[in-house]
């Protein structure tokens, strides 16, 4: 009997390897032929730890498990929730992406091929790097990371980049709150991210790849080594990629805990050794990038993407989505919510929908105050603009981003001025210190913030004009965005500000 | 002057990762795995080793949070304060962690036993507040797990 058990870290952080130590020991004490499978999760978390059992009808699921649910699992008599692929939240999904996380064994390359896996390599091999660079641009693919640009219009800039040595940077420096899809595919299925790294690789022709994962990583970090050294053993990386005769290899590189090093530049500097400050552009890091040869920089979201894009068909993929949102998005729901994890769907769910029906409101039961869509520098939008559909374009059009797709829900227990000023906070902590509005206006906006909070009126229109002064002054997001969640709060939540402003008057 | 026992074991950390393209954080990581921190008489052996200046090498390491100066206390205790965990109270058990072992962020208790620090996304989201312990990660983080980590912790 298979028993799966995730190895995931939201799953390992409720608990999920005293269950698996828990059903190994039960099954030896009770001589059980019993195979325990590490798994990553299936987005889920509420469920977590959610142990499968494999049947003939397929996998039956059970959740959440405690240790003292183990002895009636074995004996068949713990309630379960039913087929797992049965379950409305699966199969309100596509999941194109994340397809095999939480199905496959994450470090079983026979599961993986199994399950679909190098099909795209293969055909990205069979293929000259031209026609690769155009399937990925014909796809839609945008990139996933936050900013939106179209993919393989930078695989093209890469491509046509004459240089004796190029390179393929995976972006895994994940430091977004309410974000954890890059953790939980690294985790959960190791192999997509490298076999997109290495389509990219051939498709730009760049030999040498690095993923920059964060230390605030270590699970993800073990599992995305040990992959690299499976894939090299069974010449899926290496001097001759499947056979192909083109080389490609790849190390993993740990961060050092900067926030900013998520940004492209920061973090090229921060992989060459340097003081991860950012660069100004141009040179565009597709000319200019790591030791100043030509480098694609990607999310590991967006390379994660490449593999099912070539294994399925451009087409296949773009026929999802909305506009020019293309394709799917895997949001991942957090905060205060009944049923937080990660949804792959097409572009195009209203907000509302996502925070309501798949998250089901919050956790607390009481109502929807704020939702703050892509991380500490995406704006909170207020439940007036639930019927903002999720895509790139809409977003924007509302005064907000998509960001890495992360989605923090608040109750009306939060209050929206300390969460400005928490912005404003944390971008003083981690402004690199290059441009002064930033490594100043933030320290200056926690102040401001500060004044206001304590009945000075005259300091809102201050902070409208600092926030206007960081947005124009600033070379990269973390203090040209942050403006973002301090000037929504204070536009969509006054009467968090307005008691100050009354008091005062 | 770093003693003979520092420099045999720098040498061995640079001729493992002082050939690699871009060395310095792996090299970094490396010292702070081997002492806890990184010593202060390091700096002139990996600035003279990568013919850089101390001055860069001190820059490096001053930039990035992970790297201490000096040694932590026996165990890290992190809590995340990022937003998506403020949201279900990790204000409010921050304040715990505090109240409990009298220091604050980045603080070490008297006895040596725990080093408070703040962390900005464990990638626990979605089962918050998150904290981790020496590398470990424990999700929904109440009031009491807290104290009990903190017990455990021997604080």
């Amino acid at each position: 009997m298979k028993i799966f058990v995730p190895l995931d870290s939201a799953a390992k952080a409720l608990g999920a390897d005293d269950i698996a130590a828990a059903i190994q020991r039960e099954a030896e004490s009770r001589d059980l032929d019993i195979t325990v499978v590490r798994n990553g999760t299936r987005g889920m978390i509420w469920l977590e730890p959610l142990v499968e059992i494999e049947t003939d009808e397929g996998r039956v699921g059970y959740g959440p498990v405690s240790v003292d649910d183990v002895p009636a699992l074995l004996d068949g008599k713990l309630q379960s929730l039913g087929l797992v692929d049965d379950f409305p939240w699966m199969k309100g999904q596509t999941r194109l992406t994340f397809q095999r996380c939480g199905v496959i064994d994450p470090l079983d390359l026979t599961d993986y091929e199994a399950h679909g896996g190098l099909a795209g390599l293969r055909r990205a091999a069979a293929m000259t790097p031209q026609e690769v660079v155009e399937e990925v641009t014909t796809s839609g693919l945008r990139g996933r990371g936050g900013a939106g640009f179209p993919t393989g219009i930078k695989w093209n800039t890469v491509l046509g980049a004459e240089a004796d040595q190029k390179y393929i940077v995976c972006n895994a420096d994940e430091g977004d709150s309410g974000t954890f899809a890059d953790r939980m595919i690294m985790e959960g299925d190791p192999f997509t991210v490298i076999e997109g790294m290495a389509i990219a690789g051939l498709a730009v022709k760049a030999t040498k790849g690095y993923v920059y994962l964060r230390s605030e990583y270590p699970d993800a970090i073990d599992i995305m080594e040990k992959a690299v050294v499976l894939a090299r053993k069974a010449g899926v990386l290496g001097d001759d990629v499947l056979g192909s005769g083109l080389a490609f290899d790849m190390e993993i590189r740990v961060g050092a805990g900067a926030y900013v090093c998520g940004e492209e530049t920061s973090l090229l500097n921060s992989l060459e050794g340097k003081r991860g400050v950012v660069r100004s552009k141009p040179p565009l890091p597709a000319l200019e990038g790591f030791l100043g040869k030509p480098t694609v920089v990607n999310n590991v979201i967006s390379l994660a993407t490449v593999p099912v894009i070539l294994e399925k068909g451009a087409q296949y993929y773009a026929d999802f989505g909305l506009g020019r949102s293309r394709g799917t998005i895997p949001m991942q729901i957090a905060g205060n919510v009944k049923y937080g994890g990660l949804y792959e769907t097409a572009f195009g769910m209203p907000l509302g929908e996502v925070v309501n029906t798949v998250a089901g409101g919050t956790l607390t039961g009481r109502p929807v105050k704020a939702v703050q869509v892509g991380g500490p520098l995406g704006a909170y939008m207020s439940a007036e603009k639930f019927d903002t559909q999720f895509c790139y374009e809409e977003f924007d059009g509302q005064g907000g981003l998509i960001g890495h797709a992360g989605i923090a829900v608040f109750d009306d227990s939060a209050d929206m001025l300390s969460m400005a000023r928490f912005a404003m906070e944390f971008c003083a902590i981690e402004s690199c210190g290059k441009c002064t509005p930033c490594r100043i206006g933030s320290v200056r906006g926690v102040e401001t913030l500060d004044r206001i909070g304590q009945g000075d009126a005259s300091a809102v229109e201050l902070l409208e004009d600092l926030c206007e002064t960081m947005k124009d002054g600033s070379l990269c997001a973390l203090g040209g965005f942050t403006p973002y969640p301090v000037l929504s709060a204070l536009h969509h939540f006054p009467d968090d500000f307005a008691p100050a402003k009354e008091a005062a008057e | 002057m770093a003693d003979t026992a520092t420099t045999e074991i720098m040498a061995a950390i640079l001729a493992e990762h002082g050939d690699l393209e871009g060395p310095m954080l792996p090299i970094l990581h490396a010292v702070q795995a081997e002492f806890g921190y990184i010593p202060n008489d390091v700096i002139q052996i990996i600035a003279d080793h990568q013919n850089i200046t101390r001055a860069e090498v001190h820059g490096v390491i001053t930039f990035y949070h992970d790297f201490r100066d000096a040694p932590a206390g026996k165990h890290v205790v992190k809590i995340c304060r990022a937003e998506a965990c403020q949201a279900v109270g990790a204000n409010a058990l921050s304040e715990r962690a505090f109240e409990k072992l009298g220091v604050n962020w980045h603080g070490t208790t008297r006895n040596g036993n725990v080093t408070l620090e703040p962390v900005y996304c464990l990638g626990l989201c979605a089962c918050g507040p998150a904290a981790m312990v020496d590398g470990k990660v424990v999700g929904r983080v109440d009031t009491a797990k807290l104290d009990q980590l903190l017990a455990e912790a021997g604080a």
